[in-house]
């Protein structure tokens, strides 16, 4: 279990085995399979799949692959490829290659889960597999803190946001009167209207900006790049935080259109864009400049989807494919550099441009569609989005302010890590620069290619996805044509003017980040104190009440059990009202009580006395024993054998297991509790055993319902072939309640052996104290006794 | 614990509690008694002969790991449930046989609600004699 932390020759186990370029077969076939499919979802069918799964609660493990689903799957496996080729080239020095890949692969099913589950239900399932998948990846270098706390920040963060999503889901179900989406889509089910809508969108919201990571829960995702770079340059920039995107496009036909679901997601969205934008200017790190502008990216689609224009839509599902184009090949661009230089400190990096010439080919590519400059695919995304920005309904000018002052700020970005890093004189790192291998090269190169060649003859990708894809989402037929040349028009201006601002903003970079610094350091906009807070918070809080209700004394885990019982039975008590209690029929069963109910009430008068002023241990258990004998007699007394007889021998061995503990406890009298302990204990007692009394005197006062009773007697033997009605019962008809309590009894006693086995390694126990009555006074805490510490001082 | 008459005692007693946990176990399902008290029973026969002849004869004496025993229980309830799998029924679908049963005579019921039963009786053994076994240790 040695994890390597950085990749380092030394500790590499067996060099690059070839299984891990195998598993690029995967996403590459899967890949292959959703091609087949492309020509009928972009004539507007869509494939379905339907398996039952949970029939009765209207749950089915429902598959459809329509346009959206099949653009984000395609990312996702497309994408998928070249990460995982990248990746078994990447890993050669990492240890636990096979967790890795299995990781990485599970992952990517999830991703394909959420975005092709026809079910709400199959697809929150698939959506917390993806949270944890890439818990467990951000988190792989396990032996480092800092990828332990962001792996836990992430969890936390898009843990919470998932059980808001599961309840806005549950809700939303119940408004539609369907969990399944194709039934959501179509045209007579209006959720809009009806009176749970604001809870849905609240609570489908959180879990979509918590997973999305837009403003203020976006501190998660630059933390979790902590994660080795594929799992950066896949999770966190082409698909995990896109399932929060593609929940809002998925339901946009569903929850879209209203006020609400404007305003919210159109400034949420630009908040989120505009200031992840200036922060990514702020980073010296290459890989924490690219998360910024992830989440920068992240918030331009939730704004652009919450525009209620068709135009801003068309904008958000061409930006979706542009970004993620451009973004993990950037991401496996800073890899490399890091690979070759071992920084990724921009102000270190320079020169690179002789020693890694294709390296810089590919980063100029994705960087120039990063930027937006024509004919990168980039440049037509931007001139949609601000195509959309002005079409948007309510404030056009603030949107498209938002979305230049973004994209300036994308552009500046691009030149610092596409540009700076490359030119210039050498700077100063301790690696030599130089291309890396064949497998880290090919995925990056194709990628931004992508992003070039989709640029140049932007139709083909129009048609067959993008459009059809942005007609999903808007829910009624659209015409998207993707061009480079639009004409001289405004969007065209406001590009001029965008790469104006962001060549000035990258010429003057040092002086802005030097008051950037100072600003942030100054307007700290994020809730990421917040969760530090509630984080120490919530362990403070369990502090608090480990030490009051977890002492490890059994004395007080009895009477927090008890006082709980009693309150219950008092509001119980309560609640029934106007219950009377059956005085009149227990004074008549006293009455004609037979001698043998005699016989146990005494044994039960005699003992109990006993148990309560008793001195020895052993005389209490064994009075305790009489009282379950007096019990066992009441059963059979009723005529419930099978119980009269398992009480019976529990008791017997309660009796003789209990004794045996008891030899190795202090005696009682050696320090007596305190008398208000005792009286409060006294308290406690009386009141269980009084509200008990009542609560089964008013029992007996309703009339008997014996429809169960009725239903067992009159099924036993036709149906369970048995004559003991409670045998058939636990074998029978009820015979998983009891596989589930045969297994309680082998986990709690082998538990007990466990703990009792710990105590003997420690050197006090039964190995030392068997049949001496010689008290445990041992270094570790043997079964405390009540009022006296184990350590034998007495207060 | 050295007492003639109790270890004289407890050897035939030993004996004769565990034929009647078996007698116990096997009649459950029409009189009282079942796996839970069938198991019981044998308990309490080895806490009588580990009392009188000690822990390590008692555990010579069951043969296995009293730990086994009740997973090797447990297993056997899972799969006495799982049987019902096989004739397309749900989980814990009890399965009869009545073997040369003829008219009225039902013949020898044989089914996987005892087995289940048997591990019901199993896991109790195996359970409550290894925490015994590690006390009297």
């Amino acid at each position: 279990m040695t994890a390597v932390s950085a990749p380092s020759a030394a500790d590499a186990p067996a060099g690059n085995p070839l299984w891990t370029f195998g598993f690029a077969l995967i996403p590459a076939g899967i890949t292959a399979g959703l091609l087949l499919l492309l020509p009928a979802v972009s004539a507007g069918q869509a494939v379905e799949l339907v398996i039952p799964w949970v029939p009765s609660l209207g749950i089915s493990a429902g598959f459809r692959v329509d346009a959206l689903g099949l653009l984000f799957a395609l990312m996702i496996a497309g994408i998928g490829t070249f990460v995982f080729l990248y990746a078994a080239e990447y890993m050669r020095g990492y240890a636990n290659k096979l967790r890795f890949f299995i990781l990485l692969t599970l992952f990517m099913v999830s991703m394909l889960g959420v975005v092709l589950a026809d079910n709400l239900i199959l697809m929150f399932v698939f959506w917390e597999m993806t949270t944890i998948t890439s818990f467990l990846l951000i988190g792989f270098s396990h032996n480092k803190a800092v990828s332990r706390q962001s792996a836990l920040q992430g969890l936390l963060v898009t843990g919470a946001g998932g059980l808001a999503l599961l309840a806005g889901l549950l809700l939303l179900g119940i408004a539609a009167g369907s969990f399944d989406v194709s039934t959501l889509l179509a045209d007579d089910v209006d959720v809009r209207t009806h009176g749970l809508y604001t809870a849905v969108l609240v609570l489908v919201l959180i879990g979509a900006f918590t997973k999305s990571a837009q403003f203020p829960l976006h501190f998660w995702l630059p933390n979790a790049m902590a994660a080795p770079t594929p799992v950066s340059a896949y999770l966190h920039s082409a698909t995990m935080v896109k399932a929060g995107v593609y929940l809002l496009a998925r339901l946009h036909p569903v929850l879209g259109g209203t006020d609400a679901w404007l305003w919210s997601l159109t400034i949420f969205g630009s908040i989120t864009a505009v200031l992840s934008a200036i922060w990514a200017l702020q980073q010296t790190d290459l890989k924490q400049m690219l998360a910024y502008t992830t989440v920068m990216a992240l918030g331009t689609l939730v704004m652009f989807l919450g525009s209620g224009s068709e135009a801003g839509v068309a904008a958000a599902v061409t930006f979706l494919v542009v970004h993620a184009l451009y973004k993990s090949s950037l991401f496996m661009v800073v890899g490399a550099i890091d690979h070759a230089t071992g920084t990724r400190d921009r102000d270190r990096l320079s020169g690179l441009r002789r020693g890694m010439p294709i390296i810089w080919l590919i980063a100029v590519g994705a960087g120039f569609s990063m930027a937006g400059f024509p004919p990168f695919l980039g440049f037509i995304g931007k001139e949609l989005k601000y195509e959309g920005a002005l079409a948007v309904a309510s404030e056009p000018w603030l949107v498209a302010a938002a979305a230049v002052l973004a994209n300036a700020c994308m552009v500046a970005t691009a030149g610092l890590i596409c540009l700076k890093p490359f030119l210039g004189s050498p700077g100063r790192f301790d690696g030599t620069p130089h291309d890396p291998p064949a497998a880290m090269l090919i995925g990056p190169l194709l990628l931004a290619a992508a992003g070039l060649a989709t640029g140049i003859a932007p139709e083909i990708l129009g048609t067959s996805l993008v459009g059809p894809a942005v007609q999903a989402v808007w829910g009624d037929p659209v015409v998207v044509k993707l061009k480079l040349w639009h004409g001289i028009n405004l969007p065209l201006m406001l590009s001029l003017l965008t790469f104006a601002a962001g060549l000035a903003i990258y010429r003057y970079r040092e002086t802005l980040r030097g008051w950037l610094t100072t600003l942030a350091a100054r307007l700290p906009v994020t809730a990421e104190g917040a969760y530090d807070h509630a984080i120490a918070g919530f362990k403070r809080a369990a502090a608090v009440q480990t030490a009051l209700l977890q002492t490890g004394r059994l004395s007080r885990y009895v009477s927090v059990i008890a006082m709980s019982m009693a309150g219950l039975l008092v509001l119980a008590l309560i609640d029934g009202g106007t219950v009377g209690f059956a005085w009149v029929p227990l004074l008549h069963a006293l009455a004609s009580a037979s001698l043998l109910g005699w016989t146990a009430f005494a044994l039960i008068a005699v003992a109990v006395p006993v148990i309560i002023w008793s001195r020895s241990r052993l005389t209490c258990i064994c009075s305790l024993g009489a009282v379950g004998v007096a019990v066992a007699l009441l059963f059979l007394l009723h005529g419930a054998l099978d119980v009269a007889l398992t009480q019976l021998l529990v008791e017997i061995l309660f009796v003789v297991l209990l004794a045996l503990v008891l030899v190795r406890m202090p005696r009682l009298n050696q320090g007596r509790k305190p008398r208000v302990v005792r009286r409060i204990a006294a308290v406690n007692a009386l009141a269980v055993g009084g509200l008990v009394t009542l609560t089964l005197l008013a029992i007996l006062n309703q009339p008997f319902d014996g429809r169960v009773t009725d239903f067992f007697e009159a099924k036993s033997v036709p149906e369970g072939y048995g004559r003991n009605i409670v045998n058939v019962i636990l074998v029978d008809f009820r015979a998983l309640d009891t596989l589930g309590e045969i297994a309680v009894v082998a986990a709690a006693f082998l538990a007990a052996v466990a703990v009792l086995r710990i105590f003997r390694s420690a050197g006090v126990g039964p190995a030392d104290g068997v049949g001496t009555g010689r008290p445990a006074t041992g270094t570790a805490p043997v079964l405390p006794a009540d009022g006296v510490p184990a350590q034998g001082s007495t207060p | 614990m050295n007492s003639l008459i109790l270890t004289a005692a407890s050897r035939a007693i030993a004996a004769l509690m565990l034929l009647f946990s078996a007698y116990m176990l096997l009649r459950g399902h029409n009189e009282p008694g079942g796996g839970f008290i069938g198991g019981l029973i044998m308990v309490t026969a080895f806490a009588l002969y580990a009392k009188s002849f000690g822990v390590d004869a008692a555990r010579r004496a069951l043969f296995l790991e009293p730990s086994h025993i009740a997973f090797a229980g447990l297993l056997l309830a899972v799969l006495a449930g799982a049987a019902g799998f096989l004739a397309g029924e749900p989980f814990l679908t009890g399965l009869w046989l009545f073997l040369g049963a003829s008219g009225d005579d039902k013949g020898l019921p044989l089914s996987t609600v005892l087995l289940f039963d048997v591990g019901v009786y199993l896991v109790v053994v195996g359970s409550v004699l290894a925490l015994f076994f590690e006390l009297e240790a």
